[in-house]
């Protein structure tokens, strides 16, 4: 009966297995990095974080959005940590129309750390329009709603070529390895020193794919940090009660006579 | 049940008691002799029960800050994630919570299946267990929809549209659920009503299904009638309590490394894009728990037939006292019986694993040959194995042949049992 067993398993295993070399075949691996968040203990690097917001609002911002980030975000625990002033710093090179006042005209104000990232478009028809139809997805979630998460996003920023012979590409549309179908309506967002680091750092395009993709998982998963720490100690304590009530179980057990 | 009268001791207890037989109630269960080789396939029942409660409560929170409207579930949900205290908590223990919930019911419902638990005199207990399941796909289906994420919207678009598969009157109850001409707000909201109500008919549906439980009492692995109380039997409190704790904190280890250290790993990276109802996703999949009988439904080439195979698929299992013949219910002692277990373990795996698969050449093949087997396991196998099964001698006791009683004479005894109630 377990020779059965043991067969039947195998042949299911090699199927999950078979298929999965299949569907490597139809994207490439993904790009390896390191990423610190990863882990038992992951934590994200402060300093990439602040460098991400930077690449984010300086390049990504120009197209896309992140609706459900508030500039607060950015002073919080476990995020980039700009210190207050900072953030606020942040928030009022920012325009919102707020309003009505007391007169009913709306009016225009620096933006304060209880506001929403700003838009770059006013509403999905406008993005649509100005980027030949494409909409530039928001990117507060992104990484979660991509499958393979930071990796993927990672890659698809430094996946840009050459299309290999033999594909056509129309106009605004471009080559990416890691892209579903491998055309994006994206141009390569990065290259070396499109922008220089506040803290000196070289910004490389792989720097800044690194930085940007780090924002853009803290963004994803705010609580992150948080969610590591507590789930450590959560699982400690239930291995010591289990610990615990697995010999007081043997005790209690102990008085049944015969063992069965 | 255990038969001796439960007085209180205290006065006010008594007088309490003869009004609102509480005492008597906790009383029993406390007392409830238990077969004591129980093993731990037999802790899920407890497992289950937390699951249950997890749910409720986690669900209760959240629906304090969820807003079940098509333009704001997402973001409410988002708002949940970032805003409120220890609501990515909250959220990841509910959204895994149901998977667990799915992994201990199919562990519970397979050791039912291999220790034969569903037979006479237990087959209410199992029939309430079905309707349980069926509730619960559909309070897991309507959770699902309710983040209103891609996955949400098609999932519902796929399995609402279902019922159109109905002659003459499917296209108008599919209006009818829809609350419209297609899945919108209306929808939203009523699935959020009904996943709000139906984990408590599951709840009333847990004490009926324990309350039969304890009309017989547990079946075992060997799955032999005990008397009970007898030197078979312990009583449930502290020995089986402390057990299903014990097996509690296990698959609460398991739980805690899904929440804390993989809490999308189980669901769709598409429900983290907000519905559109423009754009299809690639592949429109169910969650892992519900894909064996997607691959049925698959697997038909027409429709309304498809929807038939899926239903049967479950309803079969109602039927199932009836459609194992077989007088022995441990699996311990049908040695045919068990191997063709295995096999039905195996091609659920696989009607899983193909339910994940675009529905399209070996896939399909492999579904179609997968669905056939499961419906001959329960319809053909079963029926004939109960006749032509030679089953191997059952103990008179859980403890006589431990016990150094004469095995052999144990053994010849039950054969000649056997074989009457056989013939």
């Amino acid at each position: 009966m377990s020779k059965l067993k043991n067969i039947l398993f195998v042949l299911i295993l090699s199927i999950i297995v078979l298929n999965s070399s299949n569907s490597a075949e139809k994207s490439p691996p993904f790009l390896e990095t390191k990423w610190t968040f990863k882990g038992l203990f992951g934590k994200f690097d402060r300093a990439s974080l602040q460098r991400g917001y930077q690449v984010y609002t300086e390049v990504c911002a120009s197209c896309h959005s992140m609706k459900y980030l508030t500039y607060r975000n950015l002073a919080e625990k476990g995020g980039p940590e700009f210190s207050e002033a900072e953030a606020k710093a942040i928030a009022a090179s920012f325009e919102v129309t707020d309003g009505p006042d007391s007169t009913g005209e709306m009016f225009v104000r620096p933006a304060k750390l209880s506001d929403k990232f700003v838009m770059p478009y006013a509403n999905e028809q406008e993005a649509k329009a100005a980027n030949g139809g494409a909409y530039p997805p928001d990117m507060s979630v992104l990484v979660k709603a991509r499958k393979g998460g930071a990796d993927y996003i990672y890659s698809l920023l430094l996946g840009y070529s050459e299309p290999p012979e033999g594909i056509e590409l129309d106009d605004g549309v471009y080559y990416n390895k890691y892209m579903y179908g491998n055309k994006i309506k994206m141009p390569a967002p990065l290259s070396d020193d499109l922008i220089e680091y506040t803290d000196g750092t070289k910004a490389t395009a792989q720097q800044m794919s690194k930085d940007v993709t780090n924002f853009l998982m803290w963004s994803a998963e705010p609580h992150l940090e948080q969610r590591h720490k507590t789930g450590f100690r959560v699982i400690a304590y239930l291995i010591i009660l289990t610990v615990l009530v697995y010999f007081t179980m043997k005790k209690i057990w102990s008085r049944v006579e015969p063992k069965v | 049940m255990s038969d001796h009268e439960y007085t209180p001791s205290s006065k006010f207890g008594k007088w309490f008691n003869d009004r609102l037989p509480l005492l008597t109630l906790a009383n029993h269960l406390t007392d409830y002799p238990t077969p004591k080789n129980l093993n731990y396939w037999w802790t899920f029942g407890g497992i289950l029960t937390f699951c249950l409660i997890t749910q409720i409560v986690t669900g209760l929170v959240l629906a304090m800050h969820y807003i079940a409207h098509a333009d704001m579930a997402f973001s409410s949900v988002e708002h949940i994630m970032r805003d409120v205290n220890y609501g990515w908590l909250l959220r990841y223990v509910h959204a895994n919570g149901a998977s667990m919930f799915f992994l201990a019911v199919y562990i519970h419902i397979f050791r039912s299946l291999f220790y034969g638990s569903y037979k006479s005199p237990r087959e209410i207990i199992w029939i309430l267990g079905i309707i349980i399941y069926l509730l619960m796909m559909a309070a897991a289906f309507m959770g699902y929809v309710l983040p209103w994420g891609q996955m949400s919207f098609w999932g519902a678009t796929v399995i609402t549209n279902l019922f159109s598969a109905i002659p003459l009157v499917g296209e108008s109850i599919t209006t009818w659920l829809w609350g419209g001409y297609s899945v919108d707000n209306p929808t939203l909201t009523r699935f959020f009503t009904l996943h709000y109500l139906i984990p408590f008919l599951i709840l009333g549906l847990v004490v009926l299904h324990i309350w039969a439980l304890h009309v017989p009492g547990n079946n075992n692995p060997v799955g032999i009638d005990i008397k009970k109380p007898s030197k078979d039997t312990v009583p449930f409190h502290p020995y089986i309590v402390i057990k299903d704790a014990f097996a509690l904190l296990m698959f609460c280890i398991v739980f805690a490394l899904f929440v804390f250290y993989q809490p999308n790993i189980l669901g769709h990276a598409d429900n983290y894009i907000e519905a559109d109802p423009l754009v299809t996703p690639a592949h429109i999949v169910p969650e892992w728990y519900l894909l064996p009988f997607y691959a049925i439904l698959r697997s038909v080439p027409d429709k309304l037939m498809g929807v038939v195979a899926m239903l049967s698929a479950i309803l079969i299992l109602a039927a199932l006292p009836w459609l194992d013949t077989s007088k022995v219910r441990s699996a311990v002692f049908r040695p045919l019986f068990r191997q063709f277990y295995w096999i039905l373990v195996a091609d659920v795996l696989i009607l899983g694993y193909v339910g994940a698969m675009p529905a399209e050449g070996l896939y399909l093949l492999i579904a179609r040959v997968a669905t056939a087997y499961y419906f001959a396991h329960f319809l053909i196998i079963l029926p004939v194995l109960g006749w032509k099964e030679k089953t191997t001698p059952l103990p008179l006791s859980i403890t006589e042949p431990v016990l150094g009683g004469s095995p052999n004479l144990a053994a010849a005894r039950n054969d000649e049992k056997i074989e009457k109630t056989i013939k």
